[in-house]
């Protein structure tokens, strides 16, 4: 194929809203020129501010998940001394002091690690659900699809706050393992439970874009079985939407975990987390604001890393975005 | 057409039936004793168990125990709460609350929103596009938890011109609770507008109308917003089922006794009744809404049929 060729193949797919594979380098031999959708993606992400910051942010973030004592500033965050309680910000201690009087910067800082493992795997639970009920939903159609489509428009009625709300009030008081801990399982499988739709929704569709292209009757002709088919030929074209999708979704799910917790029915004390201390600092609004304002700033700060780069990595992957 | 909303019409009840549903499971049904559930942390005497037990009749299997629950709503009763009070009552005292924060919202988010689009939409990479891009990104990435707690430092307590609690001041308290409410959606509104304005600015009829000679204000407003609204009407239109479901943390930080606050507490005090009628109802907003934009949809561009 010739440049032009290959550039209008790429402009039709990108109108149809799939990708055939043929505009893409390997089935190309002809041209030297390497440019398939996530080369082409990269080399617009390197020129992208949002994406840098995004990405240095949620680094930043990680890091301080996995070794929280790099950023306390050598200060114990249980260490406490009620003489110091809500003192105003200082040189040696710049977020100042809790109701309790322990230095607030650690306490902040130990509080990234329930926000993210909660965020991560509530996002990863929420993936499987989705990839595996949406790819089985669009690939069988028919009554499968039409009971499983049902299923989730129902949980998608339910906003996804009030869903886990009940559940984790409830959840304590049975014996459903992980659900009933009060802990960062329970408040990650609650928002999971109720916030699979838009992935299970974006896989389906994906699916019943490609199940009908040639290149999928040619692998069942060759006796490729409906999984092989669906693993190896179909699920492939839905990973930029999904990424896009998991990146933004991380953020959003770390917001409705802080809230959840901030409403009492999250994380308990005496556990790290910043919608305890935005709870606890509530009441003293007036006379402390800082302490209501640190945690806020971090978490927001947390949120908009992984909305900046998901994006980024939206306008990256779909070039109708772009300007 | 007729077909069409009868078709949706017919929808609306399965997934309204299962979304109750699911709620009154996960609030009767779960292990555990409902009873005590139901009583939250009160001591209760084993007199009130049986009385509660009957009328609930929670000794039936499940299905057997929503089905008198729907019996009782097609009769217009939403059952009682522990006091006694007809759920009924409750949703009448506190949702009047939630539609004016949803009014006051739905306005900021239309108003804002588009002017903003718009404005960004028509010089596409211009200064006000960019402002509008990097202010929308920072307002979506802010909670509404931390949002709200900006606006009554920000607005309520340093600047002091807006109440930050309670409803004593009439539609003005609604105006602090309504925009933090609105952030999300408005953020939203902006961009998508700003996207159909500026695609639709490339279209060949733009050409068209320019080439013929009409004057740019001409060309903007009456060519290209015209068909440029579409999308951001419907979404608006959506976003108004979504809000009036989804102002709990907004009505709980502002205190404003709306529905959304009363499905929060009717949650942490474990009434069992409360939450279901209450949040059936919000399921109910949401499907109506999107059915409402969908025909909506029909009507505003001719080339989308249904039938």
């Amino acid at each position: 194929m010739t440049d032009q060729q290959q550039a209008d193949l790429r402009h039709d797919e990108v109108q149809a809203g799939t990708t055939t594979g043929l505009a893409s380098p390997s089935v190309d031999v002809t041209s030297d020129r390497q440019n398939s959708l996530w080369s082409d993606a990269w080399a617009y992400l390197k020129r992208s501010v949002f994406f840098w910051i995004g990405a240095v942010l949620t680094l930043l973030f990680i890091v301080m998940a996995v070794f929280p004592q790099l950023f306390a500033r050598g200060q114990d965050p249980r260490a406490c001394d009620l003489a110091n309680s809500k003192a105003r910000p200082s040189a040696d201690h710049w977020f100042g002091y809790d109701v309790q009087g322990c230095d607030y910067m650690s306490n902040v800082v130990y509080g990234a690690r329930n926000s993210l493992i909660i965020g991560i795997f509530a996002v990863l639970v929420v993936l499987v659900l989705g990839v595996v009920v949406g790819a089985i939903a669009g690939y069988f159609g028919g009554v499968t699809d039409g009971v499983l489509s049902r299923i989730a428009d129902i949980f998608y009625a339910l906003p996804l706050i009030l869903g886990a709300l009940v559940l984790l009030r409830v959840g304590p008081q049975t014996d459903i393992p992980i659900i009933n801990s009060r802990g960062p399982g329970a408040v990650a499988l609650a928002l999971a439970l109720f916030g699979w739709m838009t992935a299970m929704r974006l896989v389906r569709s994906q699916v019943i874009a490609v199940k009908s292209s040639d290149y999928v009757a040619a692998a069942r002709a060759m006796g490729a079985s409906n999984s092989r088919i669906l693993v190896r030929h179909i699920l492939p074209n839905a990973v930029a939407p999904v990424l896009v999708y998991t990146t933004i979704t991380i953020g959003v799910l770390i917001a409705a975990e802080a809230t959840l917790t901030y409403l009492g029915v999250g994380l308990q004390r005496p556990a790290f987390s910043w919608g305890l201390q935005i709870e606890a600092g509530q009441d003293s609004i007036r006379s402390a604001p800082h302490l209501v304002l640190f945690p806020s700033i971090v978490l927001t700060l947390t949120v908009m890393a992984f909305i900046m780069m998901g994006d980024a990595l939206r306008d990256a992957l779909d070039p109708r975005q772009r300007a | 057409m007729g077909r069409y909303i009868a078709r949706r019409l017919l929808l609306i009840i399965p997934v309204l039936l299962g979304a109750s549903f699911l709620i009154f499971a996960m609030v009767y049904a779960l292990p555990g004793d409902p009873i005590r559930a139901l009583a939250g942390d009160r001591p209760i005497s084993p007199a009130v168990v049986e009385v509660l037990t009957e009328r609930f009749n929670l000794n039936d299997p499940l299905w057997v125990q929503y089905w008198e629950y729907l019996k009782g709503l097609l009769s217009g009763d939403l059952g009682t709460d522990f006091r006694g009070r007809p759920v009924l009552d409750t949703i009448e005292r506190t949702l009047p609350v939630t539609i004016r924060l949803t009014l006051v919202a739905i306005l900021f988010e239309a108003v804002i929103g588009l002017v903003a689009g718009v404005l960004a939409g028509i010089r596409r990479n211009g200064f006000l596009d960019n402002l509008v891009l990097v202010s929308t990104t920072v307002i979506v990435s802010i909670p509404i938890l931390v949002l709200a707690f900006i606006a009554q430092l920000l607005f309520g307590l340093k600047l002091g011109w807006f109440p930050i609690a309670g409803t004593r001041d009439g539609w003005y308290g609604y105006v602090l609770p309504g925009l933090v409410l609105a952030s999300g959606s408005l953020a939203y509104v902006a961009r998508l507008t700003r996207t159909s304005v500026a695609e639709n600015l490339r279209a060949d009829y733009v050409r068209t109308a320019r080439a013929k000679g009409l004057p740019r204000s001409r060309v903007i407003v009456q060519h290209t917003l015209r068909n440029s609204l579409i999308p951001v009407v419907t979404f608006i239109g959506a976003d108004i089922g979504s809000l009036l479901g989804g102002a709990i943390v907004t009505e709980t930080v502002f205190n404003l006794p709306g529905i959304g606050r009363e499905v929060f507490d009717s949650i942490r005090s474990q009434e069992g009744a409360v939450v279901v009628g209450i949040v059936t109802l919000m399921v109910f907003f949401f499907i109506f809404f999107n059915l409402v934009v969908d025909v909506l949809y029909a009507v505003l561009d001719p080339r989308i049929r249904y039938d």
